[in-house]
């Protein structure tokens, strides 16, 4: 008797190809979380995954940070730069993405045309003359830089986002809330927005993984370390010591995402669905 | 009965032209002209034709302050000796004939730039659709698959990620290690001009996920008789694959392909992090130039036409890529979007 079809065994081997690359995949971050509880030497010694003893004395030592700045200040700062930055921006982006998908008004298709052309508009173009407009307006060293923008919707990838999203709701939805009395912006905050929640949602998880993990930005607009955010505290760490310490670096490393890794468990639906609704065409 | 004039007007003053339905206009064809409307109703059709504008005010500050300033701005710098310290004064293309006739790293930081494209994107895509296409059949768990594989991507872009890659390509790392007891000699990942790219490159192609999740929804909206037919017919699994799957999918490849290239001429963190565009400058991508001119150097102007050359090169493979499209990218709906 034959045990498996044609059909089966190919399904078979798909399981299989596709459990070796999901460990492979995977495999970096589950070696970073042993590796931090390891000592320095044993990193680079021992070829077993898990540590001769968990030991949290990595976590502590390296949680003092760099000089007199530790991980807590990090933390905070990334908190004060991101927070404001995704909650302006889910604002912002739907406030502009109602105007674009349920008026018509004079030059839409030119406004529209410009935001969808900004989409490709490398940041490195920009990011000289905005570093001389943010030092002439003091905003260096401070996180307005990333706040400023975000309340003005310069992010064109969540209006388009969102946009796609506003076309797929009936306009009759519009049409009573106007028959009952709501006003375009009574339209949008009480009838659309409770709609309009999936891909808000989205876009604002979108804005804090990119937030937390920008680099190039937080380089160029922030130098004094008591402003630091994660990633340039990190990057301290990992410059400052002559030997590197790490099993320090990935205990901070590990910490650093976290919070990304267990939002994404969570949510990871919205980014998918966040995609999914931005790149299918119209 | 309201007679229809009435109803007209009242529609027209409580609800605008917003919910004034064709329908009912066609049916009473009697037309008001403006000159008979009350003036609070001009005052408020006027008002409806701005309204959608009052809402994107907020984008075309931004956009003008943020994004069209700076745009036209570091055009201006770029024919300028601007420096942080000094007085601009107008150089014409002295930026541009020095980046492309005086200064050897810019010429080798475009050589890397392209180089690194040329792995990157493609590598990234292959992976992306493979593992789309495995995901695709009925296989359970879906779900779980696809947040275990687009998980990098969420990450990759991080300092804390770079910090592991460096970690795990040292000479005494976790990949060697396991290249040792498979046999393989030890490869010097970072220290290797010829191999550090590839392995700067590796990080990208991890981060596949993205990709990964816009082709399964593309993959996904293929219609199943397609197949169905085609297998009636006695048509191969990979006769079907280059027939119906690849055409059906090209609008989501030529929009990877865009994005990913556009994404990969500015790559800047990782090769920052791991290598600090070493080993002799084999992995000093075009991005590093430009922070080092503009940030360690605070040569402006000279940034500015770097920048400009990167923008230059950004348009061309995008134009290059558009204009290919009508050759290989197949819309269902005749292009119509």
């Amino acid at each position: 008797m034959q045990l498996f079809t044609y059909k089966s065994r190919k399904l078979f081997l798909s399981y299989i190809v596709l459990i070796l690359g999901g460990i492979i995949m995977c495999y970096p971050l589950i070696w970073m979380f042993f590796a931090a509880f390891k000592t320095n030497a044993e990193i680079f010694t021992s070829k077993s995954l898990l540590p001769a003893t968990f030991s949290f004395d990595a976590y502590v030592a390296g949680w003092k940070g760099a000089g007199t700045h530790s991980f807590s200040l990090f933390f905070i700062n990334t908190l004060k730069m991101v927070t404001p930055t995704v909650i302006f921006t889910v604002i912002s982006c739907s406030v502009v993405a109602y105007g674009f998908a349920r008026f018509s008004f004079p030059k839409k298709k030119l406004y529209f045309a410009l935001m969808l052309s900004t989409l490709m508009l490398p940041n490195s173009v920009i990011i000289i003359p905005r570093f001389l407009l943010f030092n002439k307006l003091g905003w260096l060293d401070t996180y307005l830089p990333f706040i400023v923008p975000a309340i003005f919707a310069c992010y064109p990838f969540f209006i388009f986002m969102m946009v796609q999203f506003l076309r797929g709701v009936p306009t009759e939805l519009d049409e009573a809330a106007r028959i009952d009395g709501c006003n375009a912006s009574q339209t949008l905050a009480l009838v659309l927005y409770p709609i309009l929640k999936p891909a808000m949602f989205s876009a604002g998880l979108f804005q804090l993984m990119w937030t937390w993990n920008d680099f190039f930005n937080t380089l160029v607009y922030i130098s004094k370390v008591e402003k630091f955010p994660l990633s340039l505290g990190l990057r301290i760490s990992l410059d400052s010591a002559s030997a590197v310490a790490w099993n320090q670096i990935m205990a901070m490393a590990l910490l650093s995402i976290l919070p990304l890794i267990i939002i994404f468990f969570f949510a990871q639906r919205y980014f998918v669905e966040g995609i999914s609704t931005s790149g299918i065409k119209g | 009965m309201i007679p229809f004039v009435e109803t007209n007007s009242l529609v027209l003053y409580f609800g605008g032209a917003y919910n004034y339905s064709m329908k009912s206009y066609q049916k009473n064809k009697r037309e008001i002209s403006p000159q008979q409307l009350p003036a609070k109703i001009i005052r408020y059709r006027h008002f409806q034709k701005y309204t959608g504008l009052y809402f994107i005010m907020p984008w075309i500050i931004g956009f003008a302050f943020f994004q069209l300033y700076p745009f036209l701005a570091s055009f201006i710098y770029s024919f300028t000796n601007f420096n942080i310290f000094g007085k601009p004064k107008f150089i014409g293309l002295d930026n541009y004939i020095r980046l492309f006739t005086f200064d050897p790293d810019f010429k080798k930081s475009m050589g890397v730039t392209f180089a690194y494209a040329l792995i990157e994107v493609p590598g990234k895509l292959i992976f992306a659709l493979i593992v789309a296409l495995l995901l695709n059949q009925k296989v359970r768990g879906v779900n779980g698959f696809r947040t275990v594989y687009y998980l990098p991507s969420i990450l990759g872009g991080s300092v804390a990620i770079s910090a592991l890659w460096k970690l795990m390509f040292m000479k005494e790392g976790i990949v060697n290690d396991f290249l040792g007891t498979v046999g393989i000699p030890a490869i010097d990942w970072l220290g290797s001009p010829h191999i550090a790219l590839i392995t700067i490159s590796l990080l990208q192609i991890w981060q596949f996920g993205s990709a990964m999740v816009l082709f399964l929804a593309a993959l996904k909206q293929i219609p199943l008789e397609l197949y169905e037919s085609a297998s009636l017919e006695g048509a191969s699994k990979l006769r079907q694959f280059v027939s119906i799957t690849f055409p059906m999918i090209t609008p989501i490849v030529f929009f990877n392909l865009i994005m990913q290239t556009i994404n990969a001429l500015q790559n800047f963190t990782s090769a920052f992090i791991i290598t600090k565009g070493g080993p002799l400058k084999s992995t000093y991508l075009i991005g590093l130039k430009l922070y080092t001119e503009g940030f360690n150097n605070f040569k402006m102007g000279y940034a500015s036409a770097i920048s400009w050359v990167m923008f230059a090169c950004i348009l061309g493979f995008t134009m290059l890529i558009f204009r290919s499209s009508s050759a290989w990218v197949y819309y269902q709906d005749g292009g119509a979007n």
